[in-house]
């Protein structure tokens, strides 16, 4: 068995720009404003990255396809530049090549960049599935949307805890409420306003039994990380830099779907990705090593599933952890610090970066206002496709 | 022998009172208050006659083999396609072989009895042992008009045979007249008619005697000895009895108050109405009645308390839920655009050729069970899913459209555009094994359990109006009782 990139690979410099709805920027512009960030935090030159990956989801009906719009807008020097995909996971995929180049020895330094422009559709939400789900799905599938995929889960599990919709639906609408409270502390976050419980509870439903409070925001914006070999940053860096403890990712055989045993009440892939994900990283007890969550929230229930998938709660007790605070910032393990998908927003492509934003300010102790104490482990998990037909990345961070 | 060997029924749930047609157009209309009674049958957003014709061949052929099936004769005068052969996306939905001669049989009324003639014809020309007869319209009379309340969807089908035959056919009549009571030319909405005193004095009391009388005399029938007389028409017919010594009760009802004027299809209908309560000996005539007439005439044998139960009439009148809202059935039915906003207007683009190469998956719902575990999978697979097997090429072919299920999780999506917001859609896991991702119709979400028992309905998925494309699936639908 191979032994992985355990601190083989160390994250130099990121940039994030602010999410949300960015009617006076494009793609191009989003890029350029992340990039130049992580440049200045790394302190190099974009003529010394020699590899870039480039995480774009929906947005090449915007931006193009191909990693060229990337490698154009940063004038990157005729280097190698590729683009990937894996629906909502494709920020952590872009990392994943850029860590993997470095891990391999292909080259010292490599770039990481995520973008998603999606406020140019014309209609709130994200675009339509019936152009990404392939020509025989799209004759054969409902006119499936994000909530109401994830609504279905929602259904399933407070049919198996035995729960109403109401305590279901309040159990979600901490989370929600929690996430805003940290958004609120943000200033690169999307939605920026604390929430009650009661107004979540009463927002208007998207897809039974999810309401607009349980959905997170659809945005734009890019996040991008420069990877390099921990040599190099230690040179330039001294210790102000993180490594990457563990990179997983599990794409579905199609099991849930096609063979009955999924109960509809957890997320297989991510089951699978953070096992491998403790393996590699070298965690035994998840509850106890992680000191802080960057979940993909796309809705409530997902993050409430995702509690018990990483075995942080135990299967079927999420709720008992969320009522006794156990996510809060002052928490045992804060999740969300940074508002999450809910609330610092969701430009696809650019949310796995974005996570790996937040580790990385977290663990060197730069986030201000809402700066855990003392993080070891940062844990980041990115979802792509729906509970049902899923791609889960999982990625572990923290101090050399 | 040669007759039917089975029947069944399809008439879509929603039920539009007469009444709020009047409340909504009386005041332009006020003559229609005398019509405006009782109710009529309306297709659901996601239906048309194709739709339903299908729905009501799978009722008749429950629990048969399809594969003695070698004809199929599809009658109506709404087919969704003029050009592309209704009658063989029907057969592809019911799945038959594709050895199967199949027509659209339309342009007038008695379409659904000359289609029955097709099949017989067919059948005792020994050209195929069964033959599949389809009858559905859905016709819409302008708003404001005395059709708008006439006019109601429904869908009937006969299986005819040379085995286990039910009602023997006795023979038939027709007569074709250009009689232009109603007409409707291409690519036209609505229909248009002459004034209803010279259809009545100068067609119907003319052409129906001379065809009843005709067959009668044709094939030695004694009409004091019919049993059931199904007269194609929307009216109560039974003032003609006399002549013909016909006493009331022996005409079959035309629903007329229940389902309205289905046009091609109430032959047929009232044909499997009067089936249902046949009895062994009993003679059913039926007048076909539009640019002409047809009589076919059978007699019921003792097979008929052998055939098992089935959906027709008394089940499909007994599914109903009363579309409170005139608004709802001019949107469903199409009469009315409304504004779906753009993410409504994004085009289902379909490729054709996909349909073609996956359409036992698509139009009939047949997927793929593992030969080495069982394992049912849909859509169909090459290589098994279940992690213990992951058998390759190991598969075959499993319809799901005939089984049943339970509701494994759904939700109502207010987001998803559909005509009927909020989109109900779930994961249903079939009898016998299989899950499958379905939108849900004919539903509300009240009425939505987890685990609560579902079978399948052939409906129409999308309209792509950019491409001249509709593209037709299978939906899921709380189970429905089986037959009375």
């Amino acid at each position: 068995m191979a032994e992985g990139i355990r601190d083989k690979v160390a994250i130099i410099g990121m940039g994030c720009t602010k999410f949300g709805e960015q009617w006076d920027k494009s793609a191009e512009d989003l890029m350029v404003d992340s990039f130049s960030e992580a440049t200045k935090d790394a302190g190099i030159s974009t003529k010394d990255i020699e590899m870039a990956w480039m995480g774009v989801c929906f947005d090449e009906v915007n931006v193009g396809k191909s990693a060229i719009p990337c490698s154009l807008a940063l004038k990157l020097p005729f280097i190698p530049c590729t683009r990937v995909e894996n629906f909502c996971a494709s920020g952590t995929e872009s990392f994943r090549g850029a860590a993997y180049a470095v891990a391999s020895g292909a080259c010292d330094i490599a770039l990481a960049m995520g973008v998603e422009k999606l406020k140019d559709t014309g209609y709130g939400g994200l675009p339509d599935f019936g152009q990404a789900m392939g020509t025989r799905n799209r004759m054969l599938l409902p006119n499936i949307t994000a909530p109401g995929a994830f609504a279905m889960m929602a259904t399933r599990y407070f049919e198996k805890y035995g729960l109403t919709r109401d305590e279901g639906k309040e159990a979600l609408a901490k989370i929600s409420v929690k996430s805003h409270a940290n958004g609120a502390k943000n200033p690169k976050a999307h939605l920026r306003r604390e929430v009650t419980v009661e107004q979540v509870m009463r927002s208007p439903i998207i897809a039974e039994p999810l309401g607009l409070f349980d959905c997170c925001g659809v945005s734009d914006g890019s996040a991008c990380a420069i990877v390099a070999t921990p040599e190099i940053a230690k040179k330039l860096k001294g210790d102000d830099f993180i490594t990457v403890k563990a990179l997983q990712i599990a794409a579905t055989s199609g099991e849930e779907l096609l063979y009955t045993d999924w109960d509809g009440t957890y997320v297989k892939t991510t089951r699978e990705a953070s096992r491998r994900a403790y393996a590699e990283a070298g965690i035994k007890n998840p509850r106890e090593e992680i000191s802080m969550l960057e979940l993909h929230d796309c809705f409530s229930i997902t993050e409430m599933v995702t509690f018990e998938d990483l075995q942080i709660s135990p299967i079927g007790k999420a709720k008992e952890d969320i009522d006794a605070g156990f996510f809060n910032l002052d928490g045992k393990m804060p999740s969300q610090p940074d508002g999450g998908l809910k609330c610092f927003g969701h430009p696809i492509g650019a949310s796995g970066l974005r996570m790996i934003y937040e580790c990385y300010l977290q663990l060197l102790s730069r986030a201000g206002d809402r700066q855990i104490k003392d993080p070891k482990f940062a844990l980041t998990h990115n979802l792509g496709g729906f509970p049902a037909m899923s791609v889960c990345s999982v990625g572990i961070f923290g101090r050399k | 022998m040669i007759g039917i060997t089975s029947y069944g029924a399809y008439i879509p749930w929603n039920r539009l009172q007469r009444q709020s047609i009047f409340q909504a157009m009386g005041w332009y209309s006020p003559f229609t208050y005398g019509i405006a009674k009782g109710e009529k049958a309306v297709s659901n957003h996601d239906e048309d006659s194709l739709s339903m014709a299908v729905n009501a061949g799978a009722n008749c052929v429950s629990g048969l083999d399809r594969g003695k099936i070698g004809g199929l004769f599809l009658a109506s005068t709404t087919l969704p396609y003029d050009e592309r052969m209704n009658a063989s996306i029907a057969a592809t939905a019911l799945d038959l072989k594709s050895q199967v001669s199949a027509a659209d049989i339309t342009g007038g009324l008695k379409a659904g009895t000359t289609a029955m003639i097709s099949a017989l014809d067919a059948l005792q020309a020994g050209r195929m042992n069964q033959a599949l007869v389809l009858a559905a319209d859905s016709r819409l009379g302008k708003p404001g008009g005395a059709y708008e309340h006439m006019f109601g969807d429904a869908a009937a089908a006969v299986l005819f045979g040379t085995e286990n035959v039910i009602a023997e056919f006795k023979g038939s009549f027709s007569l074709s007249y250009d009689f232009a009571d109603q007409r409707r030319a291409s690519g036209e909405k609505f229909n248009r008619n002459w004034e209803e005193r010279w259809i009545r004095d100068a067609g119907i009391s003319k052409i129906l005697p001379e065809a009843i009388m005709g067959a009668a005399t044709k094939h030695g029938v004694n009409p004091a000895n019919i049993s059931k007389i199904c007269i194609a028409l929307p009216a109560d017919m039974s003032g003609m009895g006399k002549k013909m010594m016909l006493t009331p009760e022996k005409f079959q009802e035309s629903m007329v108050n229940t389902v309205g004027d289905c046009g091609a299809a109430l032959s047929v209908l009232m044909l499997a109405a009067a089936l249902e309560d046949a009895k062994p000996g009993d003679q059913i005539v039926v007048v076909g009645f539009g640019s002409g007439a047809d009589v076919l005439l059978f007699q019921a044998t003792e097979e008929i308390t052998k055939l098992p139960a089935r959906r027709a009439v008394k089940a499909c009148l007994a599914n109903r839920k009363e579309l409170t809202s005139y608004e709802k059935y001019k949107v469903f039915s199409g009469i009315e655009d409304i504004e779906t906003g753009i993410r409504g207007e994004a085009p289902a683009a379909s490729a054709l050729s996909v349909l073609w190469k996956d359409r036992r998956a698509i139009m009939a719902y047949v997927g793929t069970r593992c030969k080495e575990c069982k394992t049912p999978q849909f859509p169909p697979q090459r290589i098994c899913a279940n992690p213990a097997c992951n058998a390759k090429d190991k598969m075959e072919p499993y319809s799901f459209a005939d089984k049943k299920g339970k509701l494994f999780t759904f939700t109502a999506d207010m987001l998803a555009f559909t005509f009927d917001p909020p989109a109900i859609y779930g994961l249903v896991d079939m009898d016998g094994g299989g899950r499958l991702w379905m939108d849900f119709t004919d539903v509300e979400v009240k009425d939505m359990k987890v685990n609560m028992p579902v079978e399948l309905s052939f409906r129409r998925k999308y309209v792509d109006k950019g491409r001249g494309i509709s593209g037709y699936s299978w939906k899921a639908v709380p189970a429905g009782k089986e037959a009375n």
